[in-house]
């Protein structure tokens, strides 16, 4: 079996010698030149006048261009195009192109940057989502999902739960920052060779922005040194400046973003805020839930509305609630507009809920995880989500699992007895479950195709539309592709990335990739396997031992081919191949999937998006300094189940990395604009991601058993972006923690809880008087160097 | 003006501008595109290599500033016959890591760590690496990689 190994990432071996290359790696063609931009220095204006006139003084600088140069369109956008490519006349976030540059090289372009005069009436601009709501400022309609009849239930409701919740941004920090390389062909051909995980979505863009069809363009991909979600869309940009210099001039461009650019000018998680009421009965049974969200979009719609979807989507999470009522807008901002990153608006769904679960124990002074586990989905008709779809699950199996094997009543019990006594510290548990629903809601997005070609050696290639940004997608489908064909997976070669050879490809996203790419994979593999063995059908058959044809009997395995009837007369794999090119037998083919029986209608707000769910559950202890507010992870233990893995040691990477990227979310990652809406938390060293000390000192991952999993491709389950919501049970135990100050009393905190956010939330909790600021609150704006210092309270209204 | 240092055991010399980086003149005059670039101002660890025998982030460090050194850098650290170091071998077989993108700088890294550590316990390779990051693992397999490395000798 070639599946279930754990093998070495497909390119570990060239990656730990530092010969496998990035785009930037790239050598440097003949006559290539050197790209970058001047962005608006302000937030929200109009733009009055460029003056270039300077920039030709400049030895090496070699062009400029600005929306007038544009061929084709200036509008893109990945559902509704809405943001242009260049500035025309309002600049609506800080940084957002307005003139390209191109030169000869990289000093040549850092002279003229100061060059390019720029002229802009200021406006004021909105940046948080309460000031979007004062200017009544969305992107797109709301969206709803609705059941049974909420208010009524409030109205019978033994407690009243109602607040506000807040989730704050976060910068997907992929180590390499955006980079493009775009090169000239024949008459209006154009190559491009990008960081990205849309190649196809980049083929589109340009062709549009130059006014030529789509089968002009190339685009591939090798690599990515990090994506998580940000190089969906965003690598847009970046690939427009470079194909229009190489449009315009003919020569090969080159464009790569400094960190401190990356993060100033792309989009990243989208900060919600949540105003909910819940009607909970005595016993805690939560009966029903209404949850208004509002997300900051920033300047241009982007991703924005299949976020807000897949966040409606999520608030449920592992909980059954019979009458609730959901609805969701994106704000606009003068932001750049926000964008996708692991986890897509589950992450911040599932937050409000996994919140709301701690204010229902708080009120009712009830462990929490009593209160999860007995609002849990489970058996019909406690397993139908608010837009219908059924929950086949072992949710109730799982939070028991690892209810025992987290010996969490023990700790819990242990725990408070430490808060009773302890005068420094507190210390929390919690236990939170997650379900996560696989497959894009934009249904059309389900398909997938994939090439394969068989060499006279015996040897394979294996293309599809998906791209490798670390997850391990390559080194899956090779191992797919080597099982289907009997074969090891060493004979196996994923190729680039190219929209030449898989056409109108979705993104490498929302933890599809292996599913979708492997199975399509696979589709042609059992074309191919099937022609083979009518023709090693034909080899073997001998009619003077009376051995019939007989392609069922026809057995590949271990790179070896062989009948059944007759195992001592074997040929490798590579001598059938061989032969059977000799007799002109088919070495090619191209396999499709599409995902079969998902289908939402977002106006309804009903359907079954999701081919299947990934569900887990974690158990996170923390312990807080009380004096600095300081918290650090103690232990985390992590149960997933993710059907049968096909490779086990990327799947752990995949739920660790995950989990240490949800803890950065909820926990140390904060990005702090000033009120003019530049990013100050611009680079690393301000922006702070977890680093070997945040891992905590022990981490136990285990993967349920599953005797029948409902996954995809060799009933294998997504792994990508579900771990990351795991993290969530350190939030949760966080608010347990400062609960113990005021029992009974809701502990009001937003994500990420800070050491300063937790040292608010513990004043205030003490004494609400002496609390400076808001907990839970959207991360106030700082005002301009030489500004009076506003009133950290009055910031976000 | 002219730079020459040894590179990975080579002599090499080269006419750059007095502001190029040890980590520019590696990748655009040498070809040597291994040691990546994170953040360009000292934080990430991914451009990091051997200089002198000390581990440094060569995004802050001018080429001139060089002159006459030493250099490793991750295309030197397997032998000659392309057999890996222990390191190189422990980030794969242990899964330390995924992009691969920080992989240079965390191995340079931890050859310092264990040229002066080499049996670091869980704790010690924690703070050892502190000024890598890493955003894909987690960290988790690093520590595992390293350890396995630890082992090897
Ligand atoms: S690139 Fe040198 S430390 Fe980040
Ligand atoms: S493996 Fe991607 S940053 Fe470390």
């Amino acid at each position: 079996m070639e599946t279930g190994k754990s093998l070495a990432h497909d390119s570990a071996e060239i990656q730990v010698t530092g010969a496998a290359l990035y785009t930037d790696d790239t050598v440097t063609n003949a006559g290539e030149l050197v790209v970058g931009f001047v962005g608006s220095p302000v937030a929200h204006g109009v733009l009055k006048r460029i003056d270039l006139s300077s920039l030709y003084r400049i030895p090496g600088f070699v062009a400029a261009f600005t929306w007038q140069d544009i061929p084709g369109v200036n509008l893109f956008g990945p559902v509704i195009a809405d943001e242009p490519f260049l500035v025309k006349d309002v600049c609506e976030y800080v940084g957002q192109p307005i003139v390209v540059l191109a030169a000869e090289n990289a000093s040549a372009l850092r002279k003229a940057r100061p060059q390019v005069q720029i002229e802009v009436e200021e406006e004021t601009p909105w940046l948080t989502i309460s000031q979007a709501l004062k200017q009544n400022s969305f992107l797109g309609t709301p969206r709803e999902i609705k059941r049974g009849d909420f208010e009524g239930a409030w109205r019978k409701a033994d407690h009243q739960i109602e607040g506000v919740f807040y989730s704050n941004g976060q910068e997907q920090f992929y180590l390499e920052s955006q980079a493009v390389i775009t090169h000239p062909g024949e008459g209006n051909e154009i190559l491009i060779q990008a960081s990205t995980q849309n190649p196809t979505e980049l083929q589109e863009v340009v062709a549009h922005m130059l006014g030529i069809g789509f089968n002009e363009v190339v685009c591939s991909c090798r690599r990515m040194g990090g994506a998580f979600g940000g190089k969906e869309t965003q690598a847009a940009l970046p690939a427009l400046m470079a194909a229009l210099v190489t449009k315009k001039t003919g020569r090969s461009a080159r464009i790569a973003y400094d960190k401190d650019t990356d993060m100033h000018v792309t989009g990243k998680r989208h900060p919600f805020r949540s105003e909910y009421q819940a009607a909970v009965d005595k016993e805690g049974n939560l009966l029903g839930l209404k949850v208004e969200l509002h997300s900051n979009g920033g300047a241009y719609t982007d991703l924005s509305l299949a976020i807000m979807e897949r966040a409606l989507l999520h608030v449920d999470n592992a909980y059954f609630i019979k009458n609730i009522t959901l609805r969701g807008q994106v704000c606009k901002t003068h932001l750049p507009p926000n964008t996708a990153f692991r986890g897509f608006g589950g992450p911040q769904g599932m937050a409000v809920i996994e919140n709301l679960m701690e204010d229902i124990a708080a009120k009712l002074r009830r462990d929490p995880y009593e209160i999860r586990s007995q609002n849990c989905y489970g058996n019909s008709p406690r397993d139908s989500t608010p837009y219908g779809q059924r929950v086949e699950s072992r949710l109730p199996q799982i939070l028991n699992q690892i209810h025992e094997s987290s010996d969490y009543k023990t700790r819990l019990e242990k725990i408070g007895q430490f808060n009773e006594t302890s005068l420094t510290h507190l210390r929390g548990i919690s236990l939170t479950p997650m379900k996560f629903g696989i497959s894009f809601t934009a249904t059309f997005l389900n398909q997938a195709n994939a090439l394969i070609n068989i060499l006279k050696d015996g040897s394979i290639q294996v293309s599809t539309g998906g791209t490798e940004m670390g997850q391990g997608l390559t080194v899956k489908i090779r191992q797919i592709v080597a099982e289907e064909l009997g074969v090891p997976s060493e004979q196996v070669k994923y190729m680039t990335t190219s929209t030449e050879k898989n056409h109108n490809t979705s993104p490498t996203a929302a933890s599809a990739g292996t599913d979708l790419n492997g199975m399509a994979a696979a589709n042609a593999c059992q074309a191919i396997r099937a022609r083979l063995a009518e023709f090693a059908a034909e080899l073997f058959a001998d009619t003077q031992v009376g051995l019939s044809k007989s392609p069922e009997a026809i057995e590949f395995s271990e790179g070896k081919v062989w009948d059944r009837r007759c195992p001592e007369k074997q040929v490798t794999f590579g001598e059938l191949a061989l032969q059977a090119y000799r007799n002109r037998v088919n070495l090619g083919e191209r396999g499709f999937y599409r995902t079969p029986g998902v289908g939402f209608n977002q106006f309804t707000g009903k359907g079954s998006p999701f081919h299947y769910y990934t569900t887990g559950a974690c158990v996170a202890e923390v312990e807080i300094d009380r004096f600095t507010g300081q918290w650090k992870l103690e232990r985390a233990d992590l149960l997933l189940d993710i059907g049968h893995s096909i490779n086990p040691g990327i799947d752990r990477g995949q739920i660790v990395g995950g989990f240490v990227q949800g803890l950065g979310w909820v926990s140390m990652e904060e990005l702090r604009y000033q009120e003019d809406g530049k990013l100050l938390s611009c680079s690393p060293t301000s922006y702070k991601i977890p680093n070997f000390g945040d891992l905590p000192k022990d981490l136990r991952i285990e993967l349920y058993e599953n005797p029948a999993p409902n996954g995809s491709i060799r009933k294998s389950k997504a792994v990508g972006e579900p771990p990351l919501m795991l993290a969530l049970a350190a939030f949760a135990a966080v608010k347990q923690a400062l609960g113990h100050i005021s029992p009974g009393k809701i502990v009001p905190l937003a994500i990420p809880a800070t050491s300063e956010e937790v040292l608010r939330c513990m004043t205030w909790l003490e004494d609400p008087e002496a609390a400076w600021g808001l907990t839970n609150s959207e991360i106030p704006l700082i005002s301009k160097p030489g500004q009076s210092h506003t009133n950290m309270a009055e910031k976000v209204a | 003006m002219k730079v020459s240092m040894t590179v990975n055991g080579v002599a090499v010399s080269h006419d750059v501008e007095p502001r190029t980086l040890l980590v520019q003149f590696l990748r655009e005059n040498l070809g040597l595109t291994g040691t990546h670039v994170g953040c360009d101002t000292s934080s990430c660890g991914a451009c990091t290599l051997i200089l002198n025998g000390e581990a440094v982030k060569s995004c802050s460090l001018l080429a001139a500033q060089c002159e006459g050194a030493e250099v490793t850098t991750i295309e030197g650290l397997a032998a000659s016959d392309g057999t890996l170091h222990p390191i190189q071998e422990g980030f794969r077989e242990k899964h330390g890591l995924q992009c691969g993108y920080c992989t240079p700088g965390m191995i340079m890294s931890s050859v310092q760590l264990l040229q002066r550590n080499p049996n670091p316990s869980d704790q010690e390779i924690r703070h050892a690496l502190e000024g890598n990051f890493c955003r894909c693992t987690g960290y988790d397999n690093i520590v595992k990689a390293v350890q396995w490395a630890a082992s090897q000798s």
